[in-house]
């Protein structure tokens, strides 16, 4: 039973769900919208789950002093110093607990938790995500090596693309008369673009849909278990 | 026995100054090169540009500060197009941080345009948890799924929302986004269950995966992919903003990472030969 139910509630729900795409109209539509509600709300409570399992994980690691545990700590510091200034002053709009404190935001010029999200967490997450770019030209300098066609091939589109996208690339070939316009380098990282990389990204994306569409009929129907937990 | 020599790699620090080097000094001195503005970029701005005035527009925030080099000038420029063209716009955020990314596109083009008012000509609606059922919930009824908007009001009270019900309601949809949920769900659910005009901006990384959807069906209405496609949008509208800036910027460190992917190859192919 324990097994039994949740899989009658899985193919249930399912049949309901794709019999609503295609039959709109009541009772399938007007379940399909309570299920999407519930959804919705089930969501809601993913993101506290979330927070509860980031201050679980975190924690235990601080307790138990495993590898750089100063960093977790700093991470639950962290959370802990944003949910506080939202709580107590609020955010942007809303007013906390203690209302939006006037004085306070007026000293910082904006509100405690719009203060640290636009002067730390805003530039520390761009930072991180500027790093890459210093590891990509690291690789490129490494990684990047014509070993076979497939590479060679590769590298090329790599390179014609990247100088297509680039100013510098457009005014190498801009001087191009008309006639040789198809050697311009935009419109040939365009070319690039719009037919090979276009050909092989639809033929991921059905082969991805085909898989999913698979892999839901197996959930669906009871083969596929490993949602419920336990090794079958 | 002893081993071919092979040369010794440059040390990734000197890689690393380089790019810095590389990518400071077009940002202190700009180069000024121009972009040339591609056809799926057009697209976008055809689409705002032919939606008659007074049209209501949902543009969703789907990106966090990491991406905001990319996004953010797309944000500015399609809201300053948009308030040209007396479009209203409703934002909404299906990632938590997009609706700081909203407050703060709006803000700074509100500089330029001050006469625009809040609830009127625009409204934040806030981030909604849920992705794909969030969009085809929408398409039902805009209110079940918003019923505040950040500052509390209540969806009736406001004004641009008076005679919004669903997407029939809403001329088109703009999605800026950084992955999932994004432009992909607001594909598959806004457009094709619903039809209403669908396009947007992704980063530079992610665009090769949308352009599949600008197709016959007009699944997606063109796309701005990356920094380069905000510089073109910057550049249609006639505006110079961070983008078109930032290009000088990121055409210089591509052209860096060429230069390192042929020195990595004189490499490889000399310690080839040595080992031969």
């Amino acid at each position: 039973m324990k097994r039994f139910l949740p899989l009658m509630v899985t193919f249930f729900i399912g049949i309901i769900v794709i019999s609503s795409e295609f039959i709109p109209h009541k009772p399938f539509s007007s379940i399909n919208a309570g299920l999407e509600n519930w959804f919705l709300i089930i969501s809601g409570f993913a993101i506290l789950l979330g927070q509860i399992s980031l201050i679980k994980v975190n924690s235990n690691k601080v307790y138990i002093k495993a590898e750089n545990w100063q960093y977790y700590l700093i991470g639950l510091i962290s959370f802990g110093v944003m949910v506080l200034c939202g709580i107590l002053w609020g955010t942007q709009d809303a007013n906390g607990i203690l209302g939006s404190h006037v004085d306070l935001s007026k000293w910082l010029g904006s509100k405690p938790f719009v203060y640290l999200f636009d002067n730390v967490y805003q530039h520390l997450s761009s930072t991180m995500f500027a790093l890459l770019a210093f590891f990509i030209a690291s690789a490129a300098y490494r990684a990047f090596i014509m070993r076979s066609f497939e590479s060679n091939l590769l590298m090329i589109a790599a390179v014609v693309v990247m100088l297509g996208r680039t100013t510098i690339g457009t005014s190498f070939t801009a001087w191009l008369p008309q006639g040789w316009r198809f050697l311009h380098l935009p419109d040939v990282a365009n070319f690039v673009m719009n037919y090979p990389t276009n050909a092989a990204q639809r033929a991921i994306m059905i082969s991805a849909a085909l898989g999913i569409v698979g892999s839901s009929l197996r959930i669906l129907l009871g083969i596929e278990r490993s949602y419920l937990g336990g090794g079958d | 026995m002893s081993t071919p020599k092979t040369s010794k790699p440059i040390d990734r620090r000197y890689i690393f100054l380089i790019l810095l080097i590389g990518v400071a000094l077009p940002l202190i001195f700009p180069l000024g090169f121009k972009s040339e503005v591609s056809d799926i970029s057009r697209q976008v701005y055809q689409l705002i540009e032919n939606t008659p005035e007074n049209s209501i527009m949902l543009m969703s925030f789907d990106y966090d500060p990491a991406t905001n080099t990319e996004l953010q000038p797309m944000a500015k420029a399609i809201i300053e197009h948009a308030f040209r063209r007396n479009h209203k716009i409703i934002a909404v955020a299906l990632w938590p941080q997009g609706v700081q990314m909203a407050d703060q596109a709006f803000e700074y083009i509100l500089e330029k345009y001050p006469d625009k008012k809040y609830g009127i000509d625009y409204v934040n609606m806030g981030f909604k948890t849920g992705g794909m059922v969030t969009i085809q919930a929408m398409g039902r009824n805009i209110k079940d799924v918003l019923p505040k908007d950040t500052k509390n009001t209540p969806f009736e009270e406001i004004e641009l929302l008076r005679n919004v019900r669903n997407y029939k309601q809403i001329a088109y949809v703009i999605s800026l986004s950084a992955g999932d949920p994004g432009l992909k769900q607001y594909v598959m659910a806004a457009h094709d269950m619903y039809k209403v005009k669908v396009s947007g901006g992704t980063t530079a990384v992610s665009t090769p995966g949308f352009i599949p959807y600008i197709n016959d069906q007009n699944q997606l209405y063109g796309l701005l992919g990356g920094l380069k496609g905000a510089a073109e949008y910057e550049s249609m509208i006639k505006v110079k903003g961070t983008a078109t800036s930032g290009m000088d910027a990121q055409s210089v460190a591509h052209i860096l990472i060429i230069l390192f992917i042929v020195m990595g190859n004189i490499r490889a192919f000399k310690d080839k030969n040595q080992k031969a």
